[in-house]
Protein backbone atom coordinates (compact mmCIF):
# COMPACT_ATOMS: atom_id res chain seq x y z
CA UNK A 1 0.00 0.00 0.00
CA UNK A 2 1.54 3.27 -1.02
CA UNK A 3 1.82 6.09 1.47
CA UNK A 4 -0.68 4.81 3.96
CA UNK A 5 -1.63 7.36 6.60
CA UNK A 6 -1.26 6.09 10.17
CA UNK A 7 -0.50 7.22 13.67
CA UNK A 8 2.95 6.44 15.02
CA UNK A 9 1.42 4.92 18.13
CA UNK A 10 -0.74 2.43 16.24
CA UNK A 11 2.20 1.32 14.08
CA UNK A 12 4.40 0.99 17.16
CA UNK A 13 1.82 -0.70 19.39
CA UNK A 14 0.80 -3.21 16.73
CA UNK A 15 4.41 -4.32 16.44
CA UNK A 16 4.75 -4.50 20.23
CA UNK A 17 1.59 -6.61 20.30
CA UNK A 18 3.14 -9.06 17.85
CA UNK A 19 6.36 -9.17 19.87
CA UNK A 20 4.44 -9.91 23.08
CA UNK A 21 3.43 -13.32 21.71
CA UNK A 22 6.98 -14.61 21.62
CA UNK A 23 8.61 -12.34 24.21
CA UNK A 24 6.95 -13.07 27.54
CA UNK A 25 9.03 -10.43 29.32
CA UNK A 26 7.22 -7.44 27.81
CA UNK A 27 4.90 -5.39 29.98
CA UNK A 28 2.74 -2.52 28.75
CA UNK A 29 1.58 0.04 31.32
CA UNK A 30 -0.73 2.95 30.71
CA UNK A 31 -1.84 5.94 32.77
CA UNK A 32 -5.42 5.35 31.62
CA UNK A 33 -4.59 6.35 28.07
CA UNK A 34 -5.54 4.26 25.06
CA UNK A 35 -5.18 3.78 21.33
CA UNK A 36 -7.18 1.72 18.85
CA UNK A 37 -4.39 -0.85 18.58
CA UNK A 38 -3.87 -0.94 22.33
CA UNK A 39 -7.22 -2.68 22.74
CA UNK A 40 -5.68 -5.84 21.30
CA UNK A 41 -2.96 -5.84 23.97
CA UNK A 42 -5.52 -5.15 26.69
CA UNK A 43 -7.60 -8.12 25.59
CA UNK A 44 -4.93 -10.62 24.64
CA UNK A 45 -2.34 -9.92 27.33
CA UNK A 46 -4.37 -9.01 30.39
CA UNK A 47 -1.61 -10.30 32.67
CA UNK A 48 0.94 -7.98 31.13
CA UNK A 49 -1.15 -4.89 30.51
CA UNK A 50 -1.59 -2.69 33.56
CA UNK A 51 -3.61 0.49 33.77
CA UNK A 52 -2.24 2.34 36.79
CA UNK A 53 -4.97 4.96 36.58
CA UNK A 54 -4.41 8.65 36.03
CA UNK A 55 -1.25 8.51 38.11
CA UNK A 56 1.85 9.30 36.08
CA UNK A 57 4.19 9.28 39.08
CA UNK A 58 3.12 5.78 39.95
CA UNK A 59 3.30 4.81 36.26
CA UNK A 60 7.04 5.52 36.28
CA UNK A 61 7.68 4.00 39.70
CA UNK A 62 5.80 0.77 39.01
CA UNK A 63 7.49 0.53 35.62
CA UNK A 64 10.89 1.08 37.22
CA UNK A 65 10.26 -1.75 39.67
CA UNK A 66 9.26 -4.12 36.86
CA UNK A 67 12.26 -3.07 34.77
CA UNK A 68 14.63 -3.59 37.72
CA UNK A 69 13.44 -7.19 37.85
CA UNK A 70 14.41 -7.66 34.23
CA UNK A 71 11.21 -7.00 32.33
CA UNK A 72 11.00 -4.87 29.18
CA UNK A 73 8.52 -2.16 30.05
CA UNK A 74 6.55 0.34 27.99
CA UNK A 75 5.04 3.20 29.99
CA UNK A 76 2.41 5.00 27.98
CA UNK A 77 0.71 8.38 28.51
CA UNK A 78 0.07 11.78 26.97
CA UNK A 79 3.50 13.34 26.33
CA UNK A 80 3.34 16.51 28.45
CA UNK A 81 1.89 14.61 31.40
CA UNK A 82 4.29 11.68 31.03
CA UNK A 83 7.35 13.91 31.03
CA UNK A 84 6.42 16.69 33.40
CA UNK A 85 4.23 15.30 36.20
CA UNK A 86 6.71 12.54 37.10
CA UNK A 87 9.91 14.34 36.16
CA UNK A 88 11.64 13.42 39.40
CA UNK A 89 10.69 9.76 39.03
CA UNK A 90 12.23 9.89 35.55
CA UNK A 91 15.32 11.57 36.94
CA UNK A 92 15.63 8.81 39.53
CA UNK A 93 15.57 6.34 36.68
CA UNK A 94 18.43 8.20 35.04
CA UNK A 95 20.37 8.09 38.30
CA UNK A 96 19.63 4.42 38.85
CA UNK A 97 20.73 3.40 35.41
CA UNK A 98 24.16 4.85 35.93
CA UNK A 99 24.67 2.33 38.74
CA UNK A 100 22.70 -0.65 37.39
CA UNK A 101 23.93 -0.34 33.84
CA UNK A 102 22.64 -3.56 32.37
CA UNK A 103 19.30 -3.97 33.97
CA UNK A 104 16.76 -1.25 33.27
CA UNK A 105 14.79 -1.37 30.04
CA UNK A 106 12.07 1.19 30.43
CA UNK A 107 10.54 2.86 27.39
CA UNK A 108 8.48 5.96 28.02
CA UNK A 109 6.03 6.51 25.20
CA UNK A 110 4.65 10.03 25.09
CA UNK A 111 1.79 10.70 22.70
CA UNK A 112 1.05 14.16 21.43
CA UNK A 113 4.40 15.76 20.63
CA UNK A 114 4.31 19.48 19.90
CA UNK A 115 0.89 20.74 18.88
CA UNK A 116 -0.68 17.35 18.16
CA UNK A 117 -3.44 18.17 20.62
CA UNK A 118 -4.04 21.51 18.95
CA UNK A 119 -7.52 22.39 20.20
CA UNK A 120 -6.99 21.00 23.70
CA UNK A 121 -5.01 24.09 24.57
CA UNK A 122 -1.66 24.84 26.16
CA UNK A 123 -1.81 22.23 28.95
CA UNK A 124 -1.82 19.58 26.21
CA UNK A 125 0.71 21.25 23.93
CA UNK A 126 4.07 19.58 24.48
CA UNK A 127 6.76 22.20 23.94
CA UNK A 128 9.24 21.44 26.71
CA UNK A 129 9.82 17.69 26.57
CA UNK A 130 12.87 17.62 24.31
CA UNK A 131 14.88 19.99 26.45
CA UNK A 132 13.90 18.57 29.83
CA UNK A 133 14.45 14.91 28.96
CA UNK A 134 17.56 15.61 26.90
CA UNK A 135 19.21 17.11 29.96
CA UNK A 136 19.02 13.78 31.82
CA UNK A 137 22.12 11.59 31.50
CA UNK A 138 21.74 8.03 30.22
CA UNK A 139 18.51 8.66 28.29
CA UNK A 140 17.82 8.08 24.62
CA UNK A 141 15.35 10.53 23.07
CA UNK A 142 13.56 9.28 19.96
CA UNK A 143 11.46 11.70 17.92
CA UNK A 144 10.35 10.02 14.70
CA UNK A 145 8.84 11.83 11.77
CA UNK A 146 6.76 8.96 10.42
CA UNK A 147 5.11 5.74 11.49
CA UNK A 148 7.41 3.42 9.58
CA UNK A 149 10.31 4.71 11.65
CA UNK A 150 8.29 4.35 14.85
CA UNK A 151 7.54 0.75 13.92
CA UNK A 152 11.22 0.02 13.25
CA UNK A 153 12.09 1.34 16.69
CA UNK A 154 10.29 -1.55 18.44
CA UNK A 155 13.14 -4.02 17.87
CA UNK A 156 15.65 -1.43 19.02
CA UNK A 157 13.61 -0.70 22.14
CA UNK A 158 13.67 -4.36 23.14
CA UNK A 159 17.31 -4.93 22.27
CA UNK A 160 18.84 -1.82 23.87
CA UNK A 161 18.25 -2.10 27.61
CA UNK A 162 18.31 1.56 28.61
CA UNK A 163 15.70 4.14 29.54
CA UNK A 164 14.29 5.80 26.47
CA UNK A 165 11.82 8.53 25.77
CA UNK A 166 9.77 8.07 22.62
CA UNK A 167 7.84 11.16 21.57
CA UNK A 168 5.15 10.35 19.04
CA UNK A 169 2.96 12.73 17.10
CA UNK A 170 -0.71 12.28 17.92
CA UNK A 171 -2.11 12.73 14.42
CA UNK A 172 -2.20 10.22 11.55
CA UNK A 173 0.53 11.16 9.09
CA UNK A 174 1.78 9.84 5.76
CA UNK A 175 5.07 8.00 5.44
CA UNK A 176 8.18 10.00 4.66
CA UNK A 177 10.54 7.09 4.31
CA UNK A 178 9.88 4.51 1.61
CA UNK A 179 12.37 2.00 2.93
CA UNK A 180 13.61 2.94 6.36
CA UNK A 181 16.05 0.37 7.66
CA UNK A 182 16.77 -0.44 11.27
CA UNK A 183 20.43 0.21 10.58
CA UNK A 184 19.56 3.85 9.81
CA UNK A 185 18.28 4.26 13.36
CA UNK A 186 21.70 4.22 14.96
CA UNK A 187 22.79 7.24 12.92
CA UNK A 188 20.02 9.35 14.47
CA UNK A 189 19.32 11.60 11.48
CA UNK A 190 18.70 11.43 7.76
CA UNK A 191 19.40 13.94 5.03
CA UNK A 192 16.14 13.80 3.11
CA UNK A 193 17.18 16.46 0.60
CA UNK A 194 20.57 17.84 -0.30
CA UNK A 195 20.50 21.59 -0.74
CA UNK A 196 22.77 24.32 -1.89
CA UNK A 197 23.43 27.03 0.69
CA UNK A 198 20.73 26.46 3.28
CA UNK A 199 19.48 23.43 5.20
CA UNK A 200 16.38 23.01 7.32
CA UNK A 201 16.92 20.81 10.37
CA UNK A 202 13.67 19.54 11.85
CA UNK A 203 12.16 16.80 13.97
CA UNK A 204 8.83 14.97 14.16
CA UNK A 205 5.85 16.61 12.51
CA UNK A 206 7.87 19.62 11.40
CA UNK A 207 9.87 17.43 9.01
CA UNK A 208 6.67 17.07 6.94
CA UNK A 209 6.48 20.83 6.81
CA UNK A 210 10.17 21.19 5.99
CA UNK A 211 9.71 18.89 2.99
CA UNK A 212 6.74 20.92 1.75
CA UNK A 213 8.72 24.12 2.06
CA UNK A 214 11.70 22.57 0.28
CA UNK A 215 9.48 21.43 -2.59
CA UNK A 216 7.91 24.83 -2.86
CA UNK A 217 11.33 26.46 -3.05
CA UNK A 218 12.42 23.97 -5.65
CA UNK A 219 9.70 25.38 -7.92
CA UNK A 220 11.48 28.72 -7.55
CA UNK A 221 14.78 27.03 -8.38
CA UNK A 222 16.03 27.31 -4.80
CA UNK A 223 17.63 24.13 -3.50
CA UNK A 224 17.41 23.80 0.28
CA UNK A 225 18.47 20.76 2.24
CA UNK A 226 16.34 18.94 4.79
CA UNK A 227 17.80 16.96 7.66
CA UNK A 228 15.36 14.95 9.76
CA UNK A 229 16.59 14.49 13.33
CA UNK A 230 14.94 11.46 14.88
CA UNK A 231 17.33 10.67 17.73
CA UNK A 232 17.88 13.78 19.80
CA UNK A 233 20.06 12.03 22.32
CA UNK A 234 22.68 10.65 22.08
CA UNK A 235 24.08 12.64 19.16
CA UNK A 236 27.00 11.70 17.00
CA UNK A 237 28.28 15.25 16.61
CA UNK A 238 31.08 14.46 14.16
CA UNK A 239 28.81 12.56 11.83
CA UNK A 240 26.08 15.18 11.93
CA UNK A 241 28.53 18.03 11.41
CA UNK A 242 29.85 16.31 8.30
CA UNK A 243 26.43 17.03 6.80
CA UNK A 244 25.85 20.45 8.39
CA UNK A 245 29.18 21.82 7.20
CA UNK A 246 28.04 21.67 3.58
CA UNK A 247 25.80 24.66 4.25
CA UNK A 248 26.18 28.36 4.98
CA UNK A 249 22.84 28.69 6.72
CA UNK A 250 20.83 26.37 8.94
CA UNK A 251 17.24 26.88 9.98
CA UNK A 252 15.93 24.76 12.83
CA UNK A 253 12.23 24.07 12.82
CA UNK A 254 10.44 22.72 15.88
CA UNK A 255 7.16 22.78 17.73
CA UNK A 256 8.90 23.64 20.96
CA UNK A 257 10.39 26.55 22.87
CA UNK A 258 13.58 27.87 21.28
CA UNK A 259 16.74 28.97 23.11
CA UNK A 260 15.89 26.55 25.92
CA UNK A 261 17.68 23.29 25.18
CA UNK A 262 15.54 21.88 22.38
CA UNK A 263 16.48 20.98 18.81
CA UNK A 264 17.81 24.48 18.10
CA UNK A 265 20.10 24.39 21.11
CA UNK A 266 21.36 20.98 20.15
CA UNK A 267 22.42 22.26 16.71
CA UNK A 268 23.81 25.50 18.16
CA UNK A 269 25.99 23.49 20.54
CA UNK A 270 27.44 21.47 17.70
CA UNK A 271 28.20 24.61 15.67
CA UNK A 272 29.90 26.18 18.68
CA UNK A 273 31.88 23.05 19.49
CA UNK A 274 33.11 22.89 15.90
CA UNK A 275 33.98 26.62 15.74
CA UNK A 276 31.67 26.80 12.76
CA UNK A 277 30.78 30.03 10.99
CA UNK A 278 27.48 28.63 9.76
CA UNK A 279 24.64 31.07 10.50
CA UNK A 280 21.83 29.55 12.55
CA UNK A 281 18.24 30.75 12.48
CA UNK A 282 15.94 29.18 15.07
CA UNK A 283 12.22 28.81 14.35
CA UNK A 284 9.86 27.62 17.04
CA UNK A 285 7.97 28.95 20.02
CA UNK A 286 9.19 32.15 21.59
CA UNK A 287 8.87 32.52 25.35
CA UNK A 288 5.08 32.30 25.36
CA UNK A 289 2.28 29.72 25.46
CA UNK A 290 -0.48 29.72 22.87
CA UNK A 291 -4.04 30.08 24.15
CA UNK A 292 -5.56 30.97 20.76
CA UNK A 293 -8.02 28.34 19.57
CA UNK A 294 -7.80 26.64 16.20
CA UNK A 295 -6.30 23.70 14.36
CA UNK A 296 -2.59 23.03 14.04
CA UNK A 297 -2.20 25.17 10.93
CA UNK A 298 -3.98 28.06 12.59
CA UNK A 299 -1.73 27.76 15.65
CA UNK A 300 1.34 27.64 13.41
CA UNK A 301 0.28 30.96 11.93
CA UNK A 302 0.05 32.44 15.43
CA UNK A 303 3.65 31.54 16.21
CA UNK A 304 5.19 31.94 12.77
CA UNK A 305 5.62 28.27 11.94
CA UNK A 306 3.28 28.40 8.94
CA UNK A 307 4.63 27.64 5.48
CA UNK A 308 4.36 31.20 4.29
CA UNK A 309 6.44 32.55 7.15
CA UNK A 310 9.02 29.81 6.85
CA UNK A 311 9.37 30.56 3.12
CA UNK A 312 9.65 34.26 3.85
CA UNK A 313 12.30 33.65 6.51
CA UNK A 314 14.34 31.45 4.20
CA UNK A 315 14.20 33.99 1.39
CA UNK A 316 15.30 36.73 3.78
CA UNK A 317 18.19 34.64 5.02
CA UNK A 318 19.30 33.85 1.48
CA UNK A 319 18.86 37.41 0.20
CA UNK B 1 4.66 -16.61 69.42
CA UNK B 2 7.67 -17.00 71.72
CA UNK B 3 10.90 -15.54 70.51
CA UNK B 4 14.17 -17.19 71.27
CA UNK B 5 15.40 -15.34 74.33
CA UNK B 6 19.01 -15.63 73.26
CA UNK B 7 18.19 -14.02 69.94
CA UNK B 8 16.33 -11.17 71.60
CA UNK B 9 19.29 -10.53 73.84
CA UNK B 10 21.66 -10.57 70.86
CA UNK B 11 19.45 -8.12 69.00
CA UNK B 12 19.33 -5.79 71.98
CA UNK B 13 23.11 -5.76 72.10
CA UNK B 14 23.21 -5.06 68.36
CA UNK B 15 20.85 -2.15 68.83
CA UNK B 16 23.16 -0.59 71.41
CA UNK B 17 26.14 -1.11 69.16
CA UNK B 18 24.39 0.35 66.08
CA UNK B 19 23.30 3.42 68.09
CA UNK B 20 26.84 3.95 69.25
CA UNK B 21 28.29 3.53 65.74
CA UNK B 22 25.65 5.88 64.32
CA UNK B 23 26.64 8.52 66.84
CA UNK B 24 30.28 8.00 65.95
CA UNK B 25 29.46 8.49 62.27
CA UNK B 26 27.64 11.69 63.12
CA UNK B 27 30.70 12.81 65.05
CA UNK B 28 32.84 12.73 61.90
CA UNK B 29 30.05 13.61 59.45
CA UNK B 30 27.85 16.30 60.89
CA UNK B 31 25.95 16.60 57.61
CA UNK B 32 24.20 13.32 58.47
CA UNK B 33 20.67 13.39 59.82
CA UNK B 34 21.15 11.87 63.24
CA UNK B 35 17.69 12.05 64.84
CA UNK B 36 16.00 10.39 61.86
CA UNK B 37 18.68 7.68 61.84
CA UNK B 38 18.09 6.81 65.48
CA UNK B 39 14.36 6.13 65.34
CA UNK B 40 14.75 3.21 62.93
CA UNK B 41 17.68 1.38 64.56
CA UNK B 42 15.57 -1.46 66.04
CA UNK B 43 13.74 -1.85 62.70
CA UNK B 44 17.02 -2.29 60.80
CA UNK B 45 18.45 -4.61 63.44
CA UNK B 46 15.42 -6.90 63.47
CA UNK B 47 15.23 -6.99 59.67
CA UNK B 48 18.92 -7.87 59.21
CA UNK B 49 19.75 -9.91 62.33
CA UNK B 50 16.34 -11.22 63.33
CA UNK B 51 15.96 -13.80 60.55
CA UNK B 52 13.55 -11.62 58.61
CA UNK B 53 15.42 -10.58 55.48
CA UNK B 54 17.04 -13.11 53.18
CA UNK B 55 20.25 -11.65 51.75
CA UNK B 56 23.79 -12.43 50.68
CA UNK B 57 26.38 -9.66 51.09
CA UNK B 58 28.69 -11.53 48.69
CA UNK B 59 26.08 -11.40 45.96
CA UNK B 60 23.98 -8.24 46.17
CA UNK B 61 21.99 -9.24 43.09
CA UNK B 62 21.21 -12.74 44.32
CA UNK B 63 17.88 -13.63 42.78
CA UNK B 64 16.55 -15.25 45.96
CA UNK B 65 17.18 -12.20 48.14
CA UNK B 66 14.33 -10.33 49.72
CA UNK B 67 14.21 -6.84 48.30
CA UNK B 68 14.51 -4.11 50.91
CA UNK B 69 13.73 -0.63 49.64
CA UNK B 70 14.75 2.15 51.97
CA UNK B 71 12.61 5.10 51.04
CA UNK B 72 13.55 7.38 53.93
CA UNK B 73 17.08 7.98 52.73
CA UNK B 74 17.77 10.71 55.25
CA UNK B 75 17.37 8.34 58.14
CA UNK B 76 19.52 5.46 56.98
CA UNK B 77 22.93 6.30 58.41
CA UNK B 78 22.27 3.67 61.07
CA UNK B 79 22.34 1.07 58.33
CA UNK B 80 26.01 1.77 57.53
CA UNK B 81 27.41 -0.05 60.58
CA UNK B 82 25.04 -2.95 59.94
CA UNK B 83 26.17 -3.26 56.33
CA UNK B 84 29.80 -3.11 57.38
CA UNK B 85 29.21 -5.73 60.07
CA UNK B 86 27.47 -8.04 57.61
CA UNK B 87 30.31 -7.73 55.11
CA UNK B 88 28.75 -5.59 52.39
CA UNK B 89 31.85 -3.42 52.66
CA UNK B 90 34.92 -2.97 54.86
CA UNK B 91 34.42 -1.61 58.37
CA UNK B 92 37.05 1.03 57.82
CA UNK B 93 34.63 2.76 55.44
CA UNK B 94 32.65 3.83 58.52
CA UNK B 95 35.48 6.18 59.37
CA UNK B 96 35.21 8.06 56.06
CA UNK B 97 31.49 8.83 55.77
CA UNK B 98 30.99 12.02 53.72
CA UNK B 99 34.74 12.27 53.13
CA UNK B 100 36.42 12.53 49.74
CA UNK B 101 36.50 9.24 47.89
CA UNK B 102 33.98 7.53 50.19
CA UNK B 103 30.85 5.94 48.77
CA UNK B 104 29.03 6.48 52.06
CA UNK B 105 27.34 9.86 51.95
CA UNK B 106 24.89 11.82 54.05
CA UNK B 107 22.14 10.08 52.12
CA UNK B 108 22.76 6.55 50.85
CA UNK B 109 22.41 5.65 47.18
CA UNK B 110 22.65 2.47 45.13
CA UNK B 111 26.39 2.83 44.60
CA UNK B 112 26.57 1.37 48.13
CA UNK B 113 26.61 -2.44 47.92
CA UNK B 114 23.27 -3.72 49.19
CA UNK B 115 21.22 -0.59 48.49
CA UNK B 116 18.53 -1.37 45.96
CA UNK B 117 17.25 1.98 44.69
CA UNK B 118 17.44 5.76 44.74
CA UNK B 119 16.03 7.20 47.95
CA UNK B 120 17.32 10.74 48.38
CA UNK B 121 14.14 12.45 47.35
CA UNK B 122 11.22 11.26 49.43
CA UNK B 123 8.11 9.37 48.46
CA UNK B 124 9.52 7.20 45.67
CA UNK B 125 10.35 3.93 47.39
CA UNK B 126 6.91 2.43 47.80
CA UNK B 127 5.93 2.83 44.14
CA UNK B 128 9.14 1.19 42.91
CA UNK B 129 8.67 -1.54 45.52
CA UNK B 130 5.14 -2.16 44.19
CA UNK B 131 6.63 -2.68 40.72
CA UNK B 132 9.16 -5.14 42.14
CA UNK B 133 6.44 -6.98 44.12
CA UNK B 134 4.36 -7.26 40.99
CA UNK B 135 7.35 -8.51 38.99
CA UNK B 136 8.11 -11.20 41.59
CA UNK B 137 4.49 -12.33 41.54
CA UNK B 138 4.46 -12.50 37.74
CA UNK B 139 7.59 -14.63 37.93
CA UNK B 140 5.96 -16.87 40.58
CA UNK B 141 8.74 -16.14 43.02
CA UNK B 142 8.21 -16.14 46.76
CA UNK B 143 10.70 -13.51 47.90
CA UNK B 144 9.42 -10.70 50.08
CA UNK B 145 9.64 -7.01 49.38
CA UNK B 146 10.15 -4.79 52.41
CA UNK B 147 9.98 -1.01 52.39
CA UNK B 148 10.96 1.47 55.07
CA UNK B 149 9.12 4.76 54.91
CA UNK B 150 9.19 7.71 57.26
CA UNK B 151 5.82 9.01 58.41
CA UNK B 152 6.67 12.43 56.97
CA UNK B 153 6.92 10.82 53.54
CA UNK B 154 3.22 10.09 53.72
CA UNK B 155 2.66 13.71 52.74
CA UNK B 156 3.89 12.86 49.23
CA UNK B 157 0.96 12.16 46.90
CA UNK B 158 2.93 9.52 45.02
CA UNK B 159 2.96 7.37 48.18
CA UNK B 160 -0.84 7.24 48.14
CA UNK B 161 -0.86 6.33 44.45
CA UNK B 162 1.26 3.35 45.44
CA UNK B 163 -0.84 2.50 48.52
CA UNK B 164 -3.91 2.39 46.28
CA UNK B 165 -2.10 0.29 43.67
CA UNK B 166 -0.78 -2.27 46.18
CA UNK B 167 -4.21 -2.79 47.72
CA UNK B 168 -5.93 -3.19 44.38
CA UNK B 169 -3.32 -5.59 43.00
CA UNK B 170 -3.28 -7.66 46.22
CA UNK B 171 0.49 -7.38 46.63
CA UNK B 172 0.73 -9.69 49.63
CA UNK B 173 4.48 -10.19 49.17
CA UNK B 174 4.92 -6.54 50.15
CA UNK B 175 5.52 -5.34 53.71
CA UNK B 176 5.75 -1.65 54.43
CA UNK B 177 7.29 -0.48 57.69
CA UNK B 178 6.39 3.06 58.63
CA UNK B 179 8.93 4.60 60.99
CA UNK B 180 6.29 6.62 62.78
CA UNK B 181 8.56 9.02 64.66
CA UNK B 182 5.96 11.76 64.38
CA UNK B 183 8.36 14.59 63.59
CA UNK B 184 9.12 16.18 60.22
CA UNK B 185 11.86 18.70 59.55
CA UNK B 186 10.16 21.74 61.03
CA UNK B 187 7.57 20.41 63.44
CA UNK B 188 5.47 17.56 64.77
CA UNK B 189 3.40 15.94 62.01
CA UNK B 190 0.34 16.39 64.17
CA UNK B 191 0.78 20.14 63.91
CA UNK B 192 1.75 20.25 60.22
CA UNK B 193 -0.99 18.00 58.83
CA UNK B 194 -2.32 15.31 61.10
CA UNK B 195 -1.75 11.85 59.62
CA UNK B 196 -3.90 10.04 62.17
CA UNK B 197 -5.75 7.75 62.21
CA UNK B 198 -3.04 6.17 60.09
CA UNK B 199 -4.10 2.56 60.63
CA UNK B 200 -7.63 3.33 59.48
CA UNK B 201 -6.33 4.99 56.34
CA UNK B 202 -4.37 1.87 55.37
CA UNK B 203 -7.30 -0.41 56.22
CA UNK B 204 -9.67 1.34 53.85
CA UNK B 205 -7.06 0.93 51.10
CA UNK B 206 -7.23 -2.83 51.72
CA UNK B 207 -4.02 -3.29 53.65
CA UNK B 208 -3.34 -5.53 56.67
CA UNK B 209 -2.20 -3.35 59.52
CA UNK B 210 -0.19 -4.03 62.67
CA UNK B 211 0.94 -1.40 65.16
CA UNK B 212 3.94 -1.96 67.39
CA UNK B 213 6.31 -0.10 69.63
CA UNK B 214 9.14 0.40 67.17
CA UNK B 215 11.77 0.22 69.90
CA UNK B 216 10.49 -3.09 71.30
CA UNK B 217 12.53 -5.89 69.75
CA UNK B 218 10.10 -8.59 70.75
CA UNK B 219 7.11 -6.84 69.19
CA UNK B 220 9.02 -6.05 66.01
CA UNK B 221 10.22 -9.65 65.67
CA UNK B 222 6.75 -11.06 66.14
CA UNK B 223 5.08 -8.70 63.72
CA UNK B 224 7.69 -8.97 60.97
CA UNK B 225 7.99 -12.75 61.32
CA UNK B 226 4.28 -13.20 60.85
CA UNK B 227 4.06 -10.66 58.00
CA UNK B 228 6.93 -12.42 56.24
CA UNK B 229 5.00 -15.65 55.81
CA UNK B 230 1.50 -14.18 55.58
CA UNK B 231 -0.08 -14.39 52.11
CA UNK B 232 -3.73 -13.39 52.15
CA UNK B 233 -4.21 -11.12 49.16
CA UNK B 234 -3.38 -7.95 51.06
CA UNK B 235 -0.25 -5.85 51.31
CA UNK B 236 0.96 -5.41 54.86
CA UNK B 237 1.94 -2.36 56.83
CA UNK B 238 3.67 -2.28 60.17
CA UNK B 239 3.23 1.06 61.86
CA UNK B 240 6.22 1.23 64.17
CA UNK B 241 5.70 3.93 66.74
CA UNK B 242 9.11 5.35 67.39
CA UNK B 243 10.85 8.31 68.96
CA UNK B 244 12.84 10.57 66.74
CA UNK B 245 16.36 10.86 68.13
CA UNK B 246 15.85 7.78 70.34
CA UNK B 247 18.62 7.50 72.92
CA UNK B 248 19.60 11.16 72.82
CA UNK B 249 17.49 13.10 75.36
CA UNK B 250 18.11 16.49 73.76
CA UNK B 251 16.84 15.20 70.42
CA UNK B 252 13.90 13.22 71.78
CA UNK B 253 12.21 16.37 73.03
CA UNK B 254 13.05 18.76 70.21
CA UNK B 255 10.60 19.37 67.37
CA UNK B 256 13.55 20.57 65.28
CA UNK B 257 15.64 17.46 65.99
CA UNK B 258 15.81 16.55 62.29
CA UNK B 259 18.27 19.29 61.54
CA UNK B 260 20.05 19.32 64.89
CA UNK B 261 23.78 18.69 64.98
CA UNK B 262 25.34 17.36 68.18
CA UNK B 263 28.65 18.62 69.55
CA UNK B 264 31.49 16.14 69.87
CA UNK B 265 31.62 16.14 73.67
CA UNK B 266 27.85 15.69 73.83
CA UNK B 267 28.18 12.64 71.61
CA UNK B 268 30.89 11.20 73.87
CA UNK B 269 28.72 11.67 76.93
CA UNK B 270 25.73 10.00 75.25
CA UNK B 271 27.81 7.04 74.12
CA UNK B 272 29.08 6.63 77.69
CA UNK B 273 25.54 6.47 78.94
CA UNK B 274 24.09 4.12 76.30
CA UNK B 275 22.66 1.02 77.92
Amino acid sequence: MKNEIKTMRDAFIEKVYNCMYKDKDIFFLSADFGAPKLDKIREQFQERFINVGIAEQNLINISTGLALEGFTVYAYAIAPFLTMRPYEQIRNLSLLLQIKKDNVNLNLIGIGAGLSYDVSGPTHHCLEDISIIRTLPNFTVFSPSDWSMAEKFVDYSIKVKKPKYLRFDGKPLPKIYSSFESADLEKGFYELARGDRLCIVSTGYMTHKALKVANELLNNKIDVGVIDMFILKPINEDLLFDFLKNYQYIITLEEGFINCGGLDSLIANILTNKNSKIILKRMGFKDRYVFEMGNREYLHKQVGLDERNILKTIKEVLA
Amino acid sequence: MENNLDLIEILKQKVLWVRKETLLIHKIAQETRLASSLSDVEIFVVLYYGNILRFDPANTRWENRDRFIISKGHGAISLYPIFADLGYFDRKELGRVCKEGSFLGGIPDPSIPGFETINGSLGHGLGVACGISLALKKKDRNENVFVLLGDGELYEGSVWEAIMFAGHHKLDNLTLVVDNNKVCMLDYCKKILDLEPLDEKFKVFNWNVKIVDGHDIDQLCNALTSFKVERNDKPKVLIANTIKGKGVPSLETDSLSHIKVLKEDEIDTIIEGLK
